[in-house]
């Protein structure tokens, strides 16, 4: 899975980042969640966020999509400060959340679901309808993009794949006009082929110049299709690499946090 | 527009070809229209020379199905929006007798009573609502309290204030009032003579009304009865809130992540319930001409059970109006029909549960098929 040649990576020399986190610090009572992550996205860029469980990575991508407010730091969002007060201001941004619990209803249909909020609507006698044939040309359209072939438009996601649902969620952020992405954890659940099928995803929407921020304990996915990688530990950033200048055994070395992985997997013959 | 978009697509080679009966199960009506079919057939075949097919019958067994009908519409929407209202029998009880309070004790114009009685019992619609969005209660148990509460007043009300439990006489204050009409009224008399006339359908053969025809018209709560199933079909499968109605019920907390107004669509839900629940009431007190304390005793199951024979889930997020329409027409041919045939009527009761079981499980099989659980 580590070979890369099957996606073709942004070029991210020279682009302004469309956000900058600056030592974002964020402190829970007495808890330091975050204490001083920096963090930028260039568009059409794959950022990874990796770390061990509990490193901060769901608080600092909470603070980036506006469910937290930073105790210190700054954001710069397009070259402006940015605070957002709710969830709703960082969508209207052009921030998009892909949680790991999707926002897909499985009992309604792929089309249904892609429009669920943002439904297009048609007058007939001044009584606005849902635009159904519209609706689901569209999705069809999407889907056939994201190498995902549906039945219909009528099919239930009920009978889709977890990565094929995951495709569908990143797919209609993407449509609604999401300028960065955040995936949390997208392909923990998942079996190789459907990990692979997410990645190719990845890939297909960065080459659209979406900024992508790709958050996971798995170093052979974040390799696989990261362009930069930032790893956290403990609250702090343990530095940022770009692709090609670190190995995965320094990746795995760097979220566990020093020596006693390097030994035990040594022992375990470089099969974590 | 399913078979073009699909051969635009091509085929997959990992997606399986499923058979048009597989593709027909998912329908969620299709328990009602077989249901139908195979009640229709019975009675056609055992019941035919017992009157229950002749312009009377047929009258006598529409009205009680349009009467499921009515409520099954509000249960139906309610239920897909992931929410049950046990407080509709109540609610009919409730609405009729204040119809009946106001426009014969209180003398107000009866259009006036009806209209300040609907306002009335859409907010209680709603406040049902309310108080199940905010504090996250499950709606069963919210309605169960308001079925006991309505009722109460329902009996208490006409007893305080007349000393009996039911109120007669609105047929003579709602003559002639424009509103009461819409609710009581028949339309196509003319038609119903001329039908009589070519004795196409039966006439009075002695009597003061010889030569009219039996049945002198549709009644307007058939009428009601079909708008509503119209509406509730358009707004659930051709709008925008229709999408919202099925998001609500399917995952509340995904549709709100999407931005659905999950708790605005949900209260919408039941103050259009207990809109539907006003109508029957309405409609039933218009033709019976009285108010009384038991009315609407236990249509809240009876709504609830034609919607689930119509192929709705009862989790919600799932379900069809015109399912739910079928599952009243159902209804209300067997005990009619039952009626008709000479069969015991407590019959009723044992066809009723075993339908409503069969239903149930039906609809459960649908739904692994749907979702691909197994």
């Amino acid at each position: 899975m580590t070979e890369d040649t099957n996606f073709h990576h942004g070029d991210v020399q020279g682009q302004d980042p469309i956000i900058r986190m600056i030592d974002i610090e964020k402190h829970f009572g007495s808890v330091i969640a975050l204490a001083g992550v920096s963090f930028d996205l260039k568009p059409g860029e794959c950022h990874c966020l990796l770390g061990d469980n509990g490193a901060g990575k769901s608080t600092f991508i909470k603070t980036m999509s506006g469910v937290h407010k930073p105790t210190a730091g700054e954001i710069i969002f397009e070259d402006k400060p940015m605070h957002f007060e709710d969830p709703r201001d960082a969508i209207e941004a052009g921030i998009a959340t892909v949680h790991q619990h999707l926002a897909m209803i499985p009992l309604m249909s792929v089309s249904r679901n892609f429009f669920m909020g943002n439904e297009p609507t048609r007058k007939v006698a001044g009584i606005s309808f849902f635009d159904k044939k519209q609706a689901d040309e569209i999705t069809m359209e999407e889907m056939r993009k994201m190498g995902i072939n549906l039945r219909g438009p009528d099919q239930a996601v009920g009978t889709l794949s977890g990565g094929e649902r995951q495709t569908v969620a990143i797919a209609r952020a993407v449509h609604f006009g999401a300028k960065i992405l955040i995936l949390d954890e997208p392909t923990s659940a998942l079996g190789v082929r459907q990990t692979s099928n997410v990645l190719a995803t990845i890939d297909k929407v960065r080459s659209q110049g979406v900024g992508v921020v790709f958050i996971s304990h798995n170093v052979r996915h974040a390799l696989a299709v990261g362009d930069r990688f930032t790893v956290l530990n403990r609250g702090k950033t343990l530095g940022t690499a770009k692709r090609g200048e670190i190995s995965p055994e320094e990746l795995q070395d760097l979220m566990a946090g020093g020596q006693e992985l390097a030994q035990l997997e040594g022992s375990l013959g470089g099969t974590v | 527009m399913a078979e073009s978009a699909q051969s635009a697509v091509g085929g997959d080679e990992r997606v399986k070809e499923i058979s048009p009966l597989r593709q027909a199960l998912i329908r969620p009506e299709l328990g009602g229209m077989v249901g139908t079919v195979a009640v229709f057939t019975f009675f056609l075949l055992f019941a035919f020379d017992s009157g229950m097919f002749t312009s009377q019958g047929v009258m006598n067994w529409s009205v009680v199905s349009a009467q499921f009908m009515i409520i099954a519409v509000g249960a139906c929407l309610l239920m897909i929006a992931g929410e049950f209202d046990l407080s509709v029998g109540s609610m009919i009880g409730f609405a009729g007798m204040m119809i009946a309070i106001f426009s014969v004790t209180l003398s107000w114009p009866v259009w006036i009573a009806i209209m300040v009685t609907f306002v009335l019992c859409v907010s209680i619609g709603a406040l049902n609502g309310f108080i199940v969005v905010r504090t996250g209660l499950p709606s069963f148990i919210v309605t169960l309290a308001f079925l006991f509460i309505l009722r109460g007043f329902t009996i208490f009300l006409p007893q305080t204030i007349e000393r009996k439990t039911i109120i007669g006489g609105i047929r003579d204050v709602a003559e002639g009032d424009w509103l009461a009409s819409v609710f009581g009224g028949k339309i196509g008399q003319g038609f119903f003579v001329w039908l009589g006339d070519n004795d196409l359908i039966g006439t009075f053969e002695r009597g003061t009304r010889e030569g009219q025809p039996v049945v002198d018209g549709i009644p307007m709560l058939i009428i009601w009865a079909i708008v509503l199933i119209i509406f509730g079909h358009v707004l659930l499968t051709k709008t925008k809130f229709g999408n919202w109605i099925f998001a609500s019920g399917g995952d509340a907390e995904a549709a709100r992540n999407s931005g659905v107004p999950v708790n605005r669509v949900k209260v919408l839900m039941f103050m259009f319930t207990a809109f539907c629940a006003t109508v029957f009431a309405t409609c039933q007190v218009m033709e019976f001409g009285s108010a009384g304390a038991d009315r609407g005793l236990l249509k809240e199951f009876e709504a609830i059970i034609a919607v689930v024979i119509g192929g709705a889930l009862l989790t919600g997020g799932y379900g069809s109006v015109i399912g739910a329409a079928l599952g009243a027409l159902i209804f209300g041919v067997v005990q009619q029909g039952l009626f008709f045939a000479g069969v015991e009527s407590s019959l009723f009761r044992v066809f009723l549960g075993v339908i409503l079981l069969g239903a149930v499980i039906l609809n459960t099989y649908i739904r692994r098929i749907i979702t691909g659980e197994r």
